[in-house]
């Protein structure tokens, strides 16, 4: 039987500042090597200073992974050379005297199976290198330390996952869970990386690291179990040994075999003393625990009666379903869900898009009730959710500015009628015999109009020209 | 002007004007540059230090706000960090090191107008106990230049004993405070772990080290813990003993109090019968003072350097790795050099005892290892926590030798590490269960200093002191010679 397990590490990028100093939990905006300060930099006599609240947003993952949680907390050293290490080990932690990482045993539902989970740790995210020149003579690498000392939660699973498309889904699906509890912005480059471990039946078990996306991870896994197979086939013994995935030749290649494995020479942290974490600072945690996205899924469901498909979409992407609970009054919530699915994540489709909306959620209960109430075209609605991303203005005013209003007036209607009949003589004739046609005229009122003749009366007013009944 | 005065004595001394911080400054640097290029304890003087002292003058005659330190000159030893200046833990790894910020015993220091006249000498990294590692020669004891003046805040010891300056700050990670106390007849107070905040202490074992003052006397250091004590907002590991005053009935006395004198380390190895005479009088001392004196046995203390040394090599294993040379260190052209290769390259500049403790430090917590040695070292140090706890709740004070021995002559111990080792026999029990420790001058036989350890429970830095205090009031020594 195949067996495949993972090692996730996500950035706590909700967090204001690093794990151990003042210095930003998000580095991406600045120059290199500007992020940085004696603590992160590890100089001589700095001592690192515990951020109480990343406890706090590890610890939510940890419960909402249905994890146990301890009642202390402790931090240990890793030791080992990198360039990368300012201080050249890594505070992590370790379930050492007894339990006193983020959380352990806990599970996910993925699909119809079960997921394992074996530990959540908090630890220091390293710096970055950055490889340059082209041929090996001229190569530099370059360390920016601005990444080192953000907080990192590293989630290990027992090997539960069959298939690479289980390990996907699961991916999905955590990422999704980090986003909804505002710990993270998976989407962000570099926040959430995976390894994963695979072995099959009878063989070792092979480590898979230096994997950039989640695509990619699934690829891996699969050349990985294809490879091990093969090997299998032809009875040669699989070795137990880490590979790096070649991002360029799409294979795994050898990295180092577990015997040479580095000695980390693991030791308790004791510059940071023990937390304390009692059942009251746990249970206000879980009072305050954002709601799960099966349980906001069930909920726009059963209360709202929103499709079930819709329900899916919504709820699991945190930045939507927050709109969607601003723009909802109960009466319009299908018609809001509908027009977040169908109209405004296409418009709002990357994260730069979404920084810069300006779009709140009266905005969209408004349109909502504006198409309700036949005030303005879905086709203008379109329009006015254009603008109001652009400029956040009144939705009163936007359809002021830009005009969209119904066209309503008989009188005007009529004389674009005429228009439109007098042009298209073939299809006023087809469609005397075929009432079908008919729409394709209202399609020619609405470009006239540019999407705002009211499209009933459109129509009525076409059949009483035509004198179709 | 007498440069031998006490901390307390100078203070009133300015403020009765019989001198002034310039004068007294001047005094003070004079007698540096007079006997420092014998005794070494300086690896260099503070140049603003003449200037300094103007401005506090000027404070004083302007009738301003000053500083309980009056501008006393007071030195540091070279592991604790100020901003803009070498801090080289007598390394050449550090030759070239400015620290970006400062300490905060030193901040404090400064906002209480003390003068910081210069960074003394001590092991590399701290790692020693007679100066005899530094990496730029060592200090002499002033009461005989053939003999060490203990480690590793040798220079601070010197220092202090040959009046080049009022006070100063050591650092104690197994004795290093109080070892130089002892030898070179200076009052020296290792705290409470957390007491005194580590921020700017260069770490070498920081589970266990702690800051602590080195001084004429007991109210002096008293004075001092009254300045650099409290808690921190840089240094998690620090307690709030809020803003306790520790000379307030410093001279309450000892009278019903019970001390215990611990067994083991009144007769351990090597013990010599010039001190173990020293101890049995100031037994004797304390009991005309009206104490209850009495042997306690703490069996654990058997293993406590076995243990120390275990421990504190993984920490320094783990707390130098970072002297990498990559963000800051000596220049050396890297270029040919792989990772491994370069790293060697750059650790080369170590000196023999920090390699030896590094070495050490590699093997002892290693995977294959840590069960026969880090795991055994960690359950000495629990067990000695337990035992310490145990006869704390029925003596007030423990009492010993601070050294086993008085100073040795140069050279005389460096090539054999283990007798070395065991020359901190007494001291390594307070710092492996964080209890305050005080080392107070008692005798000088053969014209060489023996010092006594006074031990009390955590946060009990005040009783400590009126205890010291009591002892110290017995005592009449002759001047330093030098």
């Amino acid at each position: 039987m195949t067996k495949i397990g993972l090692e996730i590490h996500c950035q706590l990028t909700k967090l204001e500042s690093k794990l151990f100093c003042s210095c930003k939990a998000d580095y991406r905006k600045f120059e290199p090597n500007t992020n940085i300060c004696p603590i992160c930099m590890g100089i001589p006599g700095s001592l690192p200073l515990l951020n109480k609240s990343a406890i706090e947003k590890a610890t939510l993952i940890a419960m909402a992974l249905d994890c146990s949680t301890p009642n202390r907390i402790a931090f240990f050293r890793k030791n080992y050379f990198y360039p990368d290490l300012p201080k050249n080990f890594q505070i992590t932690q370790l379930n050492a005297y007894g339990n006193t990482s983020i959380g352990w045993e806990g599970k996910i539902s993925v699909g119809n199976s079960k997921i394992k989970i074996r530990r959540i740790q908090l630890e220091e995210d390293p710096g970055r290198l950055i490889y340059e020149g082209a041929t090996e003579k001229t190569k530099l690498t370059l360390v920016d330390y601005n990444r080192a000392g953000t907080p990192l939660v590293e989630i290990v699973t027992e090997p539960d996952f069959e298939t690479p498309h289980q390990v996907r889904e699961f991916l999905n699906i955590l990422s999704d869970l980090l986003e909804n509890l505002n710990v993270s912005d998976p989407g962000l480059e570099g926040a959430m990386r995976a390894d994963a471990n695979v072995s099959i039946e009878g063989g070792s078990k092979v480590e898979i690291k230096n994997i950039g996306s989640f695509h990619d991870l699934e690829k891996a896994v699969h050349f990985e179990i294809t490879r091990q197979q093969s090997l299998a086939e032809r009875k040669i013994e699989i070795i137990q040994e880490t590979r790096h995935w070649d991002d360029g030749r799409k294979i795994t290649v050898s990295a180092r075999t577990k015997e040479e494995e580095a000695e980390y020479r693991y030791h308790l942290e004791a510059d940071i003393p023990w937390v304390r974490i009692d059942d009251n600072t746990k249970n206000q945690l879980q009072v305050h625990m954002p709601e799960s996205i099966s349980s906001k899924k069930e909920r726009y469901v059963s209360k709202y009666g929103i499709t079930s498909q819709v329900a899916d979409i919504l709820s699991s992407d945190r930045y939507f379903s927050e709109l969607f609970e601003k723009a909802n009054n109960e009466t319009n919530a299908k018609d809001i869900a509908n027009m977040i699915t169908t109209d405004i994540m296409g418009l709002l489709d990357t994260r730069e898009k979404r920084e810069m909306s300006k779009l709140e959620g009266d905005h969209i209960s408004d349109l909502v009730g504006y198409i309700k109430s036949n005030k303005i075209t879905r086709a203008s609605a379109k329009l006015a959710l254009d603008e109001v991303i652009k400029n956040g203005k009144q939705l009163s005013e936007i359809i002021e500015d830009l005009d969209l209003g119904h066209v309503s007036d008989e009188s005007t209607l009529s004389d674009i009628i005429t228009e439109v009949i007098d042009e298209e003589v073939k299809a006023v004739e087809d469609a005397k015999q075929n009432p079908e046609i008919v729409n394709f005229l209202v399609g020619k009122v609405m470009q006239k109009t540019h999407g705002k003749a009211d499209p009933e009366l459109t129509l009525v007013l076409l059949k009483k020209n035509l004198g179709i009944k | 002007m007498d440069l031998g005065i006490s901390a307390l004595n100078y203070v009133n001394g300015i403020k009765n004007n019989e001198f002034t911080v310039e004068e007294f400054t001047l005094k003070s640097l004079e007698r540096i540059s007079q006997v420092d290029e014998k005794l070494h304890a300086f690896l260099r003087v503070n140049d603003l230090a003449i200037k300094n002292a103007r401005e506090i003058d000027t404070k004083i005659k302007s009738n301003q706000n000053v500083g309980k330190c009056y501008g006393m000159p007071i030195s540091i030893k070279d592991n604790i960090c100020i901003e803009g200046s070498k801090t080289t833990c007598a390394s050449k790894v550090l030759e070239n090191f400015i620290a970006p910020y400062t300490s905060t015993v030193i901040s404090k220091l400064n906002s209480e107008d003390a003068i910081i006249i210069g960074k003394t000498n001590l092991d590399e990294f701290a790692m020693g106990l007679s100066t005899e590692f530094s990496a730029y020669g060592p200090s002499r004891n002033p009461w005989n230049t053939d003999y060490v003046p203990g480690g590793s805040s040798g220079g601070s010891g010197v220092s202090v004993s040959a009046n080049e300056c009022i006070a100063s700050l050591g650092s104690d990670t197994g004795g290093s405070i109080r070892n130089p106390a002892s030898f070179c007849s200076v009052v020296g107070l290792k705290p409470t772990y957390g007491l005194v905040s580590r921020y700017g202490l260069v770490s070498y074992a920081n589970s266990i080290e702690q800051i602590g003052p080195m001084a004429k006397t007991v109210k002096d250091s008293a004075f001092l813990l009254n300045i650099i004590s409290g808690i921190d907002s840089n240094d998690n590991t620090t307690v709030d003993n809020k803003n306790q005053d520790y000379l307030t009935d410093i001279d309450a006395g000892i009278n019903g109090k019970k001390i215990g004198i611990v067994t083991e380390m009144t007769n351990p190895d090597g013990l010599s019968t010039d001190v173990l005479d020293a101890t049995n009088d100031a037994i004797k001392t304390f009991e005309k003072l009206g104490a209850n004196c009495e042997q306690v046995s703490l069996e654990m203390v058997r293993y406590a350097v076995a243990a120390y040394y275990t421990i504190t090599s993984t920490e320094a294993g783990s707390n130098l790795a970072r002297y990498d040379n990559i963000r800051y260190g000596y220049e050396f052209d890297s270029s040919g050099f792989e990772f491994n290769s370069y790293i060697s390259q750059a650790r080369s500049k170590f000196g023999p005892e920090v390699i030896r403790r590094m070495i050490l430090g590699g093997f002892v917590p290693s995977a294959g290892h840590a069960g026969k040695y880090f795991s055994k070292a960690l359950k000495v140090k629990s067990k000695l926590i337990a035992e310490i706890k145990h006869v704390f709740e029925k003596f007030d004070y423990l009492i010993s030798p601070t050294v086993p021995i008085q100073p040795f002559k140069f050279g005389e111990k460096i090539n054999d590490p283990v007798s070395f080792m065991m020359v901190d026999f007494n001291t390594v029990t307070a710092n492996l269960t964080g209890i305050p420790a005080i080392s107070v001058p008692y005798k000088i036989t053969n014209g060489l200093p023996i010092g006594i350890q006074i031990m009390a429970n955590h946060e009990e830095e005040h009783s400590l002191l009126q205890a010291a205090y009591a002892l110290e009031k017995t005592v009449d020594l002759p001047e330093v010679p030098v």
